[in-house]
């Protein structure tokens, strides 16, 4: 939620976004204002900011009635609440005893030497954001560092360069070729038969899989991706999210008939013919990911 | 009612009493630093330890927040309690020696020196303050932040809060603040909380709802002084 201004002279310089009242607001209606459910909002609020803006905590108070010196103590007292803003990555040494005397003073030293920061302080570049723990509980793997939450044992100093370079481009980001989990798959409309995939319209670089699609009185193509695991779609339509949507097939018009509902939140899952036998199943809701494939 | 034994006394008491009070009744003396009528006992100074129980299972427990129960036997001054006692005053002692009320009730416990170094911390986190402005004066503008040794006292986010009044309840029953009263000599004062703060009687028309708890307040009388 930081985003970048421009000054004048060319730097760049990162302001804090403005707190929207509304979002706070919706937060807190989420929970059961009676009931001590402070320390559920204040996560939730940090979750969306990175941190607890101080304009949050007075909205907080305000609309749960409890007063803002509450809010606040509770904020300063738990370690994972934070007022400041933090940078985009996370990382976190720890100093317990196993890790210290495995030497994780000297991996703290090098983290604050790479990073140009203490322990507590954030970039000023906003990327990263060090702190030091008493404990993560994983004492035979010491010493640990965790970043972003992802673990890492038995931390080397002459590693840790390549784990912040690991950090910068992101730990969950996929390699479509190497990954096996993806693979892609050709489909066809299960009343006609007919070849739904479309080598006109590209999506994560394989040909794509096109239906027709409607909801509301509204009609319009939709394309997805063929690659098994990927959520890349391109539709002409602008779908709003949780709207369940009719799928066609473009050759014979049949609504694609759904067998099935979604086990995750119950919306008809669209059966699509896979070549070489099977049959996947996508639910027909936008923005669920529940999807699977039945080898026949 | 609850009958118990207070230092081999019988003693009966409604339900619902605490120790201390049962004690109090009695006419047992017990110090006490954070306990106040009027405020919810909190239990943080520890000065009101009691002995309860018998033999090996004979504990110490802060007299203030343990209600009474049928039968129990409490003694206020054995041996154990004296030296609890004269031990957490020394330490009170040590993290705030300018205090009046700590040096006072050191003094009649009969310390004549401490071991440990001195801090002269201008709080000793016993929440006084923090109920009187909750409970007495329903403004809940100062509490506690933070946790362990960063643990302190005041507003949310140091900035002066919308709530407080200036009443000056919290001065007014501070322990460890003793110089509430040296507002017109602000480099005097040890702790600077009442240099930091517009006395309220100078603004007496902004506060229509206001309580003034500063007795004998300084401000007060240059402003008087002043109008003669």
């Amino acid at each position: 939620m930081i985003q970048k201004a421009a000054l004048s002279n060319g730097d760049e310089v990162m302001t804090q976004q403005d707190v929207d009242p509304v979002i706070i607001t919706k937060i807190v209606e989420k929970h059961n204002k009676d009931r001590g459910e402070i320390i559920a909002i204040l996560e939730e609020i940090q979750t969306e900011y990175g941190y607890l803006p101080e304009e949050a905590l007075r909205i907080v108070s305000d609309k749960t009635k409890r007063s803002l010196v509450d809010i606040y103590g509770i904020a300063t007292f738990y370690r994972l609440f934070s007022l400041k803003p933090r940078g985009k990555h996370l990382v976190c040494a720890c100093l317990g005893t196993a890790c210290h005397v495995r030497g994780a003073p000297r991996i703290v030293e090098e983290l604050q030497s790479q990073l140009g920061i203490q322990a507590g302080e954030t970039t000023a570049d906003m990327e990263f954001t060090l702190e030091t723990v008493n404990c993560l509980g994983a004492c035979a793997l010491g010493p640990v560092v965790v970043i972003d939450g992802h673990y890492f044992s038995k931390v080397k100093k002459s590693g840790i360069g390549q784990l912040l370079e690991k950090a910068r481009t992101g730990f969950d980001k996929i390699d479509i070729a190497k990954d096996k989990r993806i693979f892609p798959i050709e489909v066809s409309c299960p009343h006609c038969n007919r070849s739904l995939m479309d080598e006109s319209f590209a999506i994560d670089n394989h040909p794509s899989i096109r239906v027709a699609i409607s909801f509301d009185h509204q009609d319009g193509w939709l394309r997805l991706s063929c690659l098994y695991g990927s959520y890349n779609i391109s539709t002409e339509l602008d779908v709003p999210m949780d709207t369940v949507v009719k799928f066609n097939c473009p050759h014979c018009h049949v609504e694609l008939p759904s067998t099935s509902n979604c086990a995750m939140c119950k919306a008809p899952m669209v059966p699509l013919l896979v070549r070489g036998g099977g049959i996947a199943k996508i639910c027909s809701r936008r923005g669920c990911k529940n999807h699977m494939l039945d080898v026949l | 009612m609850i009958t118990l034994k207070i230092n081999g006394l019988d003693v009966s008491v409604e339900q619902g009493t605490t120790v201390l009070e049962a004690a109090n009744f009695l006419g047992f003396p017990i110090p006490t630093l954070c306990h106040m009528e009027g405020l919810s006992p909190y239990g943080a100074c520890r000065l009101c330890v009691v002995e309860i129980g018998e033999g090996p299972k004979a504990k110490l427990v802060s007299s203030c927040t343990y209600p009474a129960q049928e039968g129990l036997k409490v003694r206020t001054a054995s041996n154990r309690v004296i030296r609890a006692r004269r031990m957490i005053l020394e330490l009170l002692l040590a993290s705030c020696p300018q205090s009046k009320t700590i040096q006072d009730l050191a003094s009649a416990h009969g310390i004549r020196q401490q071991r440990f170094r001195q801090e002269y911390e201008d709080c000793i986190l016993c929440g006084l303050c923090v109920r009187m402005c909750d409970e007495q004066m329903m403004a809940k503008a100062i509490g506690f932040r933070g946790r362990g040794e960063n643990r302190s006292i005041g507003t949310p986010f140091d900035v002066k809060s919308d709530v407080c009044r200036t009443c000056g309840g919290c001065m007014y029953i501070c322990p460890a603040c003793q110089l509430r009263c040296t507002y017109n000599e602000p480099e005097k004062a040890i702790c600077g909380g009442c240099a930091n703060l517009t006395p309220p009687c100078l603004e007496k028309e902004h506060f229509d709802d206001m309580m003034c708890y500063m007795d004998p307040c300084v401000a007060c009388e240059i402003e008087t002084k002043t109008d003669k």
